[in-house]
């Protein structure tokens, strides 16, 4: 619902009232509250699955502002300090250890970083089952891929700046992966590293891409993320349109307002993410060596690489899936191959919209070619993500290359198994499960 | 424009011209921005030679120096690391070093070296820059697979080079590792980054 054909607000009288009126005169103050909150109908039948988009944003804000005190200590130099650390490492050591509060602060950072991506992926799953990015909102898709793509571009800035073992050769592994790029590849890794090696230079630019870059690209993507939806309004569990069925005053009957409905549910998901977020952050901040990895307590040593390197656990099956690629094709490197699969892995959900052929959106009224199609992409994500984690042998390898078909089976096959299911009547209504 | 009415062509070649001028300048202002993101001058100038002394690197010992921020490995090879060399000619990828970017020529010879047994090699694997882990015992104790000779593993994406660092065939790894440009100043003193003596 697009903001703007509101009545300017006009005062009771009141001082207050007054106020409201003087500024609603040169700001959409009212027609955007209403607009966005206490007007926009979102359906009655949201369930669990729709926390997930109020809590991203949550998370939004507790990165930028825990990020904002962090980068008070913080200092982005790879230079050895008098004890022979390296500076960046030491000042993390010292937001740990001598900042008051600091600690808490850092882990409730990088426990962020996890719990955005748990959360981002817990939504996109919700988009994927429900169909919320058919038309018309393939818009609002788009922008959420734009969001995870640049989401993984600020998860993987941030993980260098610690300057430990896994950020630095973290770092150096993917790095080179632009090199594998025919022709312009070598060039692109230099000018992304900024010297022949991953050193000083990197580590400057990668906090600011980190600080500033990133951050300002993901705000403006939310916002048109959630602009574009509003235009749209909001998908829900049957994929019914509300908008189809509206009332004499042109409100969907299956509507309710989204301030205070929706606002004070939306509380209670955030108390419970809360508490479970909380528990890890005090009890298990390093996510049992998957949020935070052990070799990154070391600091970065550029001659000798940990016995095991493996990306933080929201990398991993995207990473596996650049490990299973290990022919030359066409003249290419194996390498070069890992890395398009790799991007096609994360560019593919773009696509979703129009991959997708089926007469129904939601799941409930989808067959059981689709449950079992989406059955098998997340248990195959879930493999690829746990062999992520494990060091190369023969056998993860056949497995990752086994689930890797499967992956992009998912979608590319869409098209075609999308439209051969059995599909239900979707009801005219929404339904209250 | 509206569609009745005739276009206004001359204002609209005005409007093309000023984008097209607009446009040009924009992607001039973009050349000090991309250059500041190569490799500064410092960062150029900082490949300065390391001059090593091996006199204390017993036979069958590895050392490891710095070299423009790599690591730069030495082995001094036993006869038995030696031997295994010409057994593996079918195994590894490029048994004669022939890809002639991967070392000088004055080391493209059947144990890629100058001496026979003091191998010196870049340690950063040539498929995504980690730097393998010494696996110099034969068979399965370090955990490597049966008939192991010896070599190096890269612990990322399991490519591995045998004792004068070729790759083994169908490994993540296309090359063999990198042997630096280096000269012998003296029996037991090495250069490295530099080949030319007295430079």
């Amino acid at each position: 619902m697009a903001a703007g054909n509101f009545e300017k607000y006009k005062s009771d009288g009141s001082l207050a009232g007054n106020a409201l009126e003087w500024l609603d005169a040169r700001f959409p103050a009212t027609s955007m509250w209403k607009g966005h909150l206490s007007e926009y109908y979102a359906p009655k039948n949201f369930n669990f699955w729709y926390f997930f988009g109020s809590l991203a944003l949550l998370v939004l804000v507790i990165q930028i502002v825990t990020g904002i005190f962090l980068v008070m200590h913080y200092k982005p130099d790879a230079a050895v300090n008098a004890n022979g650390v390296p500076i960046a490492f030491a000042s993390v050591e010292y937001i740990m250890r001598d900042v008051p509060g600091g600690w808490l602060i850092r882990y409730m950072h990088s426990t962020g970083a996890s719990a955005f991506f748990i959360v981002v992926y817990m939504h996109m799953f919700r988009g994927l089952i429900y169909g919320s990015y058919r038309k018309p909102r393939e818009l609002t898709w788009l922008f959420g891929v734009g969001i995870f793509l640049v989401l993984m571009g600020e998860a993987f800035f941030g993980y260098l700046l610690p300057w430990g073992q896994m950020s630095y050769w973290g770092a150096q592994v993917i790095v080179n992966l632009f090199s594998a790029i025919p022709v312009i590849g070598s060039d692109l890794s230099l000018i992304i590293r900024g010297d022949f090696v991953v050193g000083d230079a990197t580590l400057n630019r990668f906090f600011s891409f980190h600080v500033i870059a990133f951050p300002l690209v993901l705000l403006g993507l939310v916002a048109a993320h959630v602009l574009a939806l509003h235009e749209t309004g909001s998908n829900n569990p049957d994929g019914v349109e509300i908008k189809a069925n509206k009332d004499e005053n042109g409100i969907p009957r299956d509507g309710i307002p989204f301030h205070p409905y929706y606002t004070v549910k939306d509380i209670v998901g955030v108390v419970v993410f809360l508490m479970i977020f909380s528990a890890v952050m005090f009890w298990a901040p390093e996510g049992g060596g998957y949020f935070l990895e052990t070799p990154n307590f070391y600091p970065a040593d550029p001659l000798k690489t940990p016995p095991h390197i493996a990306p933080v656990w929201y990398f991993t099956p995207y990473y596996s899936i650049l490990r299973a690629m290990v022919w030359n094709f066409f003249g290419l490197d194996a390498k070069f191959w890992g890395v398009v699969a790799m991007g096609a892995s994360v560019v593919i959900f773009a696509a979703l919209p129009w991959l997708d052929r089926s007469p129904v959106k939601s799941i409930r009224y989808r067959g059981p070619i689709t449950k079992t199609m989406i059955t098998i992409f997340v248990i195959c994500f879930f493999i690829l993500g746990y062999l992520g984690t494990l060091s190369p042998s023969p056998m993860g390898e056949i497995i990752s290359q086994i689930c890797t078909v499967f992956y992009f089976g998912f979608f590319l096959g869409m098209p075609w198994w999308s439209r051969m299911d059995k599909f239900k009547p979707v009801p005219d209504r929404v339904t209250m499960k | 424009m509206s569609k009745q009415g005739k276009m206004d062509c001359g204002r609209r070649r005005l409007i093309v011209a000023t984008a097209a001028v607009g446009g040009a300048g924009a992607v001039a202002a973009l050349v000090p921005f991309v250059s500041s993101l190569l490799p500064s001058e410092r960062a150029k100038a900082a490949g300065a030679p390391v001059e090593v002394d091996i006199s204390k690197l017993e036979p069958g010992q590895m050392m490891t120096v710095e070299w423009r921020g790599k690591p730069v490995w030495i082995i001094n090879r036993t006869k038995e690391m030696l031997d295994t060399l010409p057994k593996l000619a079918d195994a590894v990828a490029d048994p004669k070093s022939e890809k002639t970017s991967q070392q000088p020529a004055y080391a493209q010879n059947d144990t890629r070296s100058i001496k026979p047994e003091i191998m010196v090699v870049v340690g950063i694997c040539t498929h995504l820059g980690c730097s393998p882990s010494s696996k110099f015992k034969a068979g399965t104790e370090e955990g490597m697979p049966g008939g192991w000779l010896g070599g190096f593993l890269c612990p990322c994406h399991g490519s591995t080079f045998d004792f004068a660092g070729r790759v083994f065939k169908a490994k993540p790894a296309p090359t063999n590792l990198e042997v630096p440009p280096h000269v012998y100043l003296a029996d037991t003193r090495i250069l490295i980054g530099d080949d030319k003596k007295g430079a």
